[in-house]
C-alpha cells in the first residue's frame, strides 16, 4: 500500500480537490507547477540556503537523557522549536513564498488560528517583500494578542474573520474567499496538510526535510536511521507529516499520531478528529471531519490553538483508516502536565501542541531500548498565559 | 425526456431565476417564499440547502445560512417542507447547496428524494466537474436530475467546452471573481466576458449570476445570456422587509 498522495491527489479515499469552479484556475496552476518548480536546482539551492542561514536548520535532534531514564526508553526530541519564529511551521511558509515568487505573485493571504503560521507567512513576506494578508477569526485575535502584534510588526495586514465561529475554520473560509476574488495575482500560503490538492501533498512536502533529518542524524546518533517508534502531534497534520515523510513506506516504523482530546473524547468538547470523525468535505479535500449528522461542520476544542481543526489532512485520514498510523488522544491535562515535565527535565518549554506528544509516555510503554522520536514542533512562549493560568504560576 | 427547466430554458423570454436559503428569515417560511415568487412571475427558483461554512458566499447569504441552520434547517426538514411543493407549483425548482451535506444525506437518496419531490435540478458549487462525471453523473440522469456547473471569467475555453459537454441544462456564468454579494453593476469587463461567452455558441444556454440585484443589472445580464439570478439582493430584501413584499421586489426587477 502507498501512503504517498496519488497522480489525482488521493491518499486511498481521502483528499481531492472538493473547490468551488471560481478556485480552480488557481489551484490548477499550482497542481501543474508545484513538482516542476520544486525540482528545479535553483528553487531547492535557494530554499535550504534559506533553511540553513535563516531558520536555522538543520534543527537538532536531542537525546533527552533524563526523559529516557524516566520511561525507561531513548528518547529523541526533533528541536523544530529552535527554528526561527519557534515552530515548523517556517519550513513550509519558506517554501511557499519562494513557490509564490516562481508563479509571479505579488500578493500574499494566509489563514492563521493561534498565529503561528500567521506570523511565519508575515516573516517570509518581509524576507521578500511581499504585501501579506492574514485572515484570523475575530476570537483568536483577542486570545493572541502578542501574535497578532508580531504580524502587523513584521508588516502584515490582519483581518479579523466575523463568520461562524470565528476562529482557525472560519479564518480559513475567508481567505478562500479572498483568493476566488483575486485569482490572478495572489496566492494563499495553507499553513498545513489541508486544503485542495496540491497542498497537502506539497506542503508534507517542505515539511519533509524533518525526517530526512532524522534519518541522518539518528545515523550519527544511533548508527541506524530507523527509529522504533515516532511521535507526533496533529491538528491539521503538518508536523507530523514532516517527521513521518521518509518513514512512510518503512512498516517498521510505528508512528504516533497524538490528537487533542481536550476535555475528553466524550465530553463533546474534543479535537479527536480520527475518534470522533465521518468521511466529509472540509476546506476543499475529503478526509475525516467532524460534523453533524446533518453534515453541518462543527467547532472542536483543545486548551492548545493549533489543535483545534474539525478536519485532519487527507494522509492522516489515509493513516488512521489504513492502520498504518496510531492514534492517541490525549486530554488538556494530560498535555499541560508533559509539559511541564519535560521543563523539570530537560529545561525545555514546549509549546502545548507538543506538549501533547510527549503525553504519550505516560499513556504508553516503549522497550528499553526502542528509539523514540519526538517531534517537539513549537517552543512555549506562546503558551505561557495558558501555563500561568492552568497551573496557577 | 424534458425536465421543467429544459422546458423553461426553451421559452422565448429572458428567465428570472431567484435564490433563496431555505430556513431564513424563518424556518417555515420556505413553501411561502416559492409560491409568492413563482405568483410574481419568477421563472425559476433555487433553493438554498444551507451549510455551516459556505465557501464561495458572502456576507449576506453566510449570515441568511447561519440564521438558518439557527432556526433547525436541515436536509430532512427541507424535504418534509417541500413533499407536496407540486400540488401548488409548477415552475423549476433547483437545489442549491454544498456537496458536504449532501454526501452525509447520501448521494443517491438524496438525488431519489430529490426526485420524488419533484426537484428539476442541483447546483453544488464545490463538486468540481470531473468528479460529477466520473461518480455521480448516472445517478443524476438516472433521477432526471440537472446538474448545473458554474464558469468564472478566468474559466479556460477548452473548460468551457467541457463543462458544456457534460451539462444538460444551462451553465451558470458567474459574473466576475468574487463571492456572492460581494460587487453589484457591470463594466465594459464583464459585459465582454457575456458576449464571449454567448459568441461560443454553446450546446446549453447561459444564466448569469453573481452582481445582478436590480433591473437595470438584470438587463445589462440579459443582454448576451438567457437569463439572470439574483440571491444576495433577493436576501437583503427578505432581511429588511419580511416575505409579504417579494411581489413588490420582483415588479421591480421584471415590470
Amino acid at each position: 500500500m502507498s501512503y504517498n498522495v496519488n497522480e489525482k491527489g488521493y491518499y486511498g479515499e481521502f483528499g481531492g480537490a472538493f473547490i468551488p469552479e471560481m478556485l480552480y484556475p488557481n489551484v490548477e496552476e499550482l497542481r501543474q507547477n508545484y513538482l516542476k518548480v520544486m525540482n528545479e536546482p535553483d528553487f531547492k539551492a535557494e530554499f535550504n540556503q534559506l533553511l540553513k542561514d535563516y531558520v536555522g536548520r538543520p534543527s537538532p535532534l536531542y537525546f533527552a537523557k533524563r526523559l529516557s531514564e524516566k520511561y525507561n526508553t531513548k528518547i529523541y526530541l526533533k528541536r523544530e522549536d529552535l527554528n526561527h519564529t519557534g515552530a515548523h511551521k517556517i519550513n513550509n511558509t519558506i517554501g511557499q513564498i519562494l513557490m509564490a515568487k516562481r508563479l509571479g505573485k505579488t500578493r500574499i493571504i494566509a489563514e492563521t488560528g493561534a498565529g503561528q503560521h500567521g506570523v511565519a507567512t508575515a516573516t517570509v513576506c518581509a524576507l521578500m517583500g511581499l504585501e501579506c494578508i492574514v485572515y484570523m477569526g475575530e476570537i483568536d485575535i483577542a486570545r493572541q494578542a502578542p501574535n497578532v502584534a508580531r504580524m502587523k510588526m513584521l508588516g502584515a495586514t490582519v483581518v479579523p474573520a466575523t463568520s461562524g465561529s470565528k476562529t482557525l475554520k472560519d479564518a480559513t473560509n475567508e481567505a478562500i474567499r479572498d483568493w476566488i476574488s483575486n485569482p490572478v495575482n495572489t496566492h494563499y500560503i495553507i499553513g498545513s496538510v489541508v486544503g485542495p490538492h496540491p497542498y497537502p501533498d506539497m506542503v508534507a512536502r517542505f515539511q519533509s526535510v524533518v525526517s530526512e533529518e532524522i534519518k541522518s542524524q539518528l545515523k550519527t546518533h544511533e548508527d541506524t536511521e530507523t527509529p522504533d517508534h515516532v511521535i507526533a502531534c496533529v491538528g491539521g497534520g503538518s508536523n507530523a507529516a514532516g517527521a513521518y515523510y521518509h518513514f512512510l513506506d518503512d512498516e517498521n516504523v510505528n508512528l504516533i499520531a497524538v490528537e487533542a482530546a481536550g476535555h475528553g473524547v466524550n465530553s463533546g468538547e474534543s479535537a479527536a478528529t480520527s475518534v470522533l470523525g465521518k468521511m466529509g468535505i472540509i476546506h476543499g479535500s475529503k478526509t475525516l471531519l467532524m460534523q453533524t449528522n446533518d453534515g453541518q461542520i462543527t467547532e472542536p476544542y483543545s486548551i492548545s490553538a493549533g489543535l483545534d481543526y474539525p478536519g485532519v489532512g487527507p494522509m492522516h485520514a489515509h493513516l488512521y483508516a489504513s492502520g498504518r498510523a496510531e492514534f492517541i488522544a490525549i486530554t488538556d491535562d494530560q498535555a499541560m502536565n508533559a509539559g511541564l515535565e519535560l521543563c523539570k527535565l530537560e529545561g525545555i518549554i514546549p509549546a502545548i501542541e507538543s506538549s501533547h506528544a510527549l503525553a504519550v509516555f505516560e499513556q504508553k510503554t516503549f522497550k528499553p531500548d526502542a528509539i523514540v522520536v519526538v517531534s517537539l514542533s513549537g517552543r512555549g512562549d506562546k503558551d505561557l498565559e495558558t501555563y500561568i493560568k492552568h497551573f496557577n504560576l | 425526456m424534458m425536465n421543467r427547466i429544459q422546458h423553461k430554458l426553451n421559452e422565448d423570454k429572458k428567465l428570472l431565476s431567484i435564490y433563496f436559503t431555505a430556513g431564513y428569515p424563518s424556518l417555515n417560511d420556505t413553501v411561502s417564499i416559492i409560491e409568492s415568487l413563482e405568483n410574481s412571475g419568477v421563472d425559476m427558483i433555487e433553493i438554498g440547502l444551507p451549510f455551516s461554512d459556505p465557501l464561495a458566499d458572502g456576507p449576506t447569504i453566510q449570515a441568511s445560512s447561519t440564521q438558518a441552520l439557527k432556526n433547525g434547517m436541515t436536509t430532512e426538514v427541507l424535504f418534509n417542507q417541500l413533499k407536496d411543493i407540486r400540488k401548488t407549483v409548477s415552475i423549476p425548482l433547483i437545489i442549491m447547496g454544498y456537496f458536504n451535506p449532501m454526501l452525509q444525506y447520501g448521494v443517491e437518496n438524496f438525488c431519489k428524494k430529490c426526485h420524488e419531490i419533484g426537484i428539476d435540478g442541483l447546483i453544488i458549487p464545490d463538486l468540481p466537474v470531473d468528479v460529477y462525471h466520473e461518480e455521480y453523473q448516472a445517478t443524476f440522469e438516472k433521477y432526471g436530475l440537472t446538474n448545473v456547473f458554474l464558469i468564472t471569467p478566468q474559466t479556460s475555453d477548452e473548460r468551457i467546452r467541457y463543462i458544456d459537454s457534460v451539462s444538460n441544462g444551462f451553465i451558470y456564468m458567474v459574473s466576475s471573481a468574487s463571492t456572492t454579494g460581494a460587487k453589484t453593476g457591470f463594466g465594459d469587463e464583464q459585459l465582454n466576458y457575456f458576449k464571449r461567452i454567448n459568441d461560443m455558441v454553446l450546446k446549453n444556454p447561459q444564466i448569469v449570476g453573481f452582481g445582478i440585484s436590480n433591473s437595470e443589472t438584470f438587463t445589462q445580464a440579459t443582454t448576451y445570456a438567457k437569463g439572470a439570478i439574483i440571491g444576495s439582493a433577493f436576501i437583503k430584501h427578505l432581511n429588511q422587509n419580511g416575505i409579504s413584499t417579494i411581489p413588490n421586489f420582483i415588479k421591480s426587477i421584471i415590470s
